[in-house]
């Protein structure tokens, strides 16, 4: 017998690697322009409202879908701009856009009546109440469930509301309920929530002291690696301190989603979409995640054994987790 | 699917016969290439937005030369250099010839690269990240991009500049074409 397909949700930071998408397989393409509308607002990534365009008519063109990320929250005084990016993704073709933002999401609600509104992560919609007022106000049709929740729970959630639900099944993890973590900003003054990066490159350090590796943050040393091992991301939430007696990951473990192995669960918990981290990642990595899930989700579908765990050496950490998914506690 | 492991390093004999050899004309190459890439894709250089005034050390670690890159718009250069005689940067990228040449083709990762400590970067990260992904979104095939510095003959030379590149490639464990990194 058959199962229910699972349509998969893939990043794109770059034109070339969204081309890389849909040839591995992708069903669906996120992405987000050059600005600070977009939750992953890295130097030389993203796309003009040229790129954009062009990428939406290679989509469709190839029978794909492209949703456009505007999911940071318009700094007051400028709320224009982001205004702007909802209008230009209409006017280019997105088949949604993915917001975070109650203002934002009147806005677009309002003013452009025929487009597919999707809840973002960064909103962190964790319970049936919360994400049924987004449905009932704004028309939302799909919300991106937090990484904090676990199967039962998004079982629980997808039993009580009515519109489209989307987890994340690989990358880079954010422990925090997104939307609501202000260690960047601590550290930096810049916020993945306001600015759409966390732990900007700008405030980012790598030196080689006494053959280890020390990162830092806004002038914090957050890591300290010895020559044989995996090199982290400077986000605050994977550094190591030392907090009375304890010394060592206080908030999170360096290492990677990987839920490929829960590809049934998920779906038995009614999700609609599965989506994969990385938009600030390459298109060679693009290619391998997007051909190796569209084949898990393939393998779901048609009936056959979901193979997990062969994208390791491409993670954060150089291990992987389940996650939230299936929560243990330290 | 490739891990650290897989990546060639120069072979050391021909890295100690590049030791004498003079850096002069390859720093010649190199500001004829940078130009005639500023040409030939120049949403690169939009791309690379203000990071296009730093100047970055790429730096083979299996080669015991490195090279200067200075994107600027208006004068830009790519210089063979000693280590030694560096002079002043704003970011460093380190790393075996065969992991640059590969981010370069699109076929490595750069992040997973440098979580598997293959790839080393210091200095300014805005703009090694703005460099990286300006370079990813090209899909740059030096190859093709070398045999562009022939002007009017690329058309003949191209096919004949393949092969010699693939076989030169193959001598020294790196690809120098996407094609071959593809194979590799
Ligand atoms: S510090 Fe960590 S938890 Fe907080 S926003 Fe950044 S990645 Fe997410």
């Amino acid at each position: 017998m058959s199962a229910r397909k699972l349509e998969l949700v893939c990043p794109a930071g770059t034109p070339a690697a969204f081309r890389a998408a849909i040839d591995a397989g992708a069903h669906t393409v996120y992405c987000g322009f050059n600005d600070e509308t977009n939750a992953r607002n890295f130097p030389g990534l993203n796309f003009s409202r040229d790129e954009l365009g062009a990428s939406i008519a290679h989509a469709h063109k190839k029978g794909a879908h492209t949703l456009v990320a505007i999911n940071t929250f318009p700094r007051a005084g400028a709320v224009g701009f982001w205004h702007k990016a909802v209008d230009d993704a209409a006017r280019l073709g997105a088949d949604a856009v993915i917001l975070a933002d109650i203002g934002l999401l009147d806005y677009a609600s309002k003013k452009h009546p025929n487009l597919r509104l999707h809840l973002s992560v960064q909103a962190a919609a964790a319970n049936s109440d919360a994400i049924a007022f987004y449905a009932r106000a704004f028309g939302v049709k799909r919300v991106v469930l937090p990484r904090v929740l676990t199967v039962q729970e998004i079982a629980a959630i997808n039993r009580d509301i009515e519109i489209e639900t989307e987890v994340f099944i690989f990358g880079g993890l954010c422990v925090m309920a997104e939307g609501r973590c202000s260690l960047s900003s601590y550290a930096t003054g810049k916020s993945p929530n306001m600015n759409g990066a966390c732990s900007p490159a700008s405030h980012v350090e790598y030196r080689e002291e006494d053959g280890e590796l020390v990162s830092r943050l806004g002038g914090f040393a957050i890591h300290r690696v010895g020559a044989s091992e995996p090199a982290p991301y400077p986000t605050l939430c994977k550094g190591c301190f030392e907090a009375g007696d304890y010394k060592g990951h206080v908030f999170e473990d360096p290492s990677s989603l990987d839920a490929a192995a829960l590809i049934p669960q998920l779906a038995e918990a009614g999700v609609t979409a599965l989506k994969i981290e990385g938009r600030q990642r390459s298109r060679s990595y693009t290619e391998s995640v997007v051909r190796n899930f569209r084949k898990a989700v393939d393998d779901y579908a048609a009936g056959r054994p979901v193979v997990a765990g062969a994208l390791r050496d491409l993670t954060e950490g150089q291990t992987t987790t389940a996650g939230s998914y299936r929560k243990t506690w330290r | 699917m490739w891990n650290s492991k897989d990546i060639p390093l120069f072979p050391a004999v021909g890295a100690a016969v590049l030791r004498f050899a003079p850096l002069t004309p390859l720093s010649l190459a190199g500001a004829h290439l940078v130009k005639t890439l500023i040409r030939r894709h120049p949403s690169l250089f939009a791309r690379l937005g203000e990071q296009a005034d730093k100047t970055f050390l790429i730096d083979p670690t299996d080669l015991p030369f490195a090279f200067r890159l200075a994107p600027h718009v208006d004068a830009p250069s790519l210089e063979t250099v000693r280590r030694e005689d560096a002079g002043a940067w704003d970011a460093r990228i380190g790393g075996p010839l065969a992991a640059l040449l590969g981010l370069v083709h699109g076929v490595y990762d750069g992040d997973a690269l440098f979580f598997s400590r293959d790839l080393v970067i210091e200095g300014d990260t805005e703009a090694v990240l703005a460099l990286r992904n300006a370079i990813d979104n090209e899909e740059i095939d030096l190859a093709t991009e070398l045999t562009a510095l022939l002007g009017p003959l690329e058309h003949l030379a191209a096919a004949p500049a393949r092969r010699v590149s693939s076989l030169v490639g193959s001598w020294f464990g790196v690809a120098l074409t996407r094609e071959d990194e593809r194979h590799a």
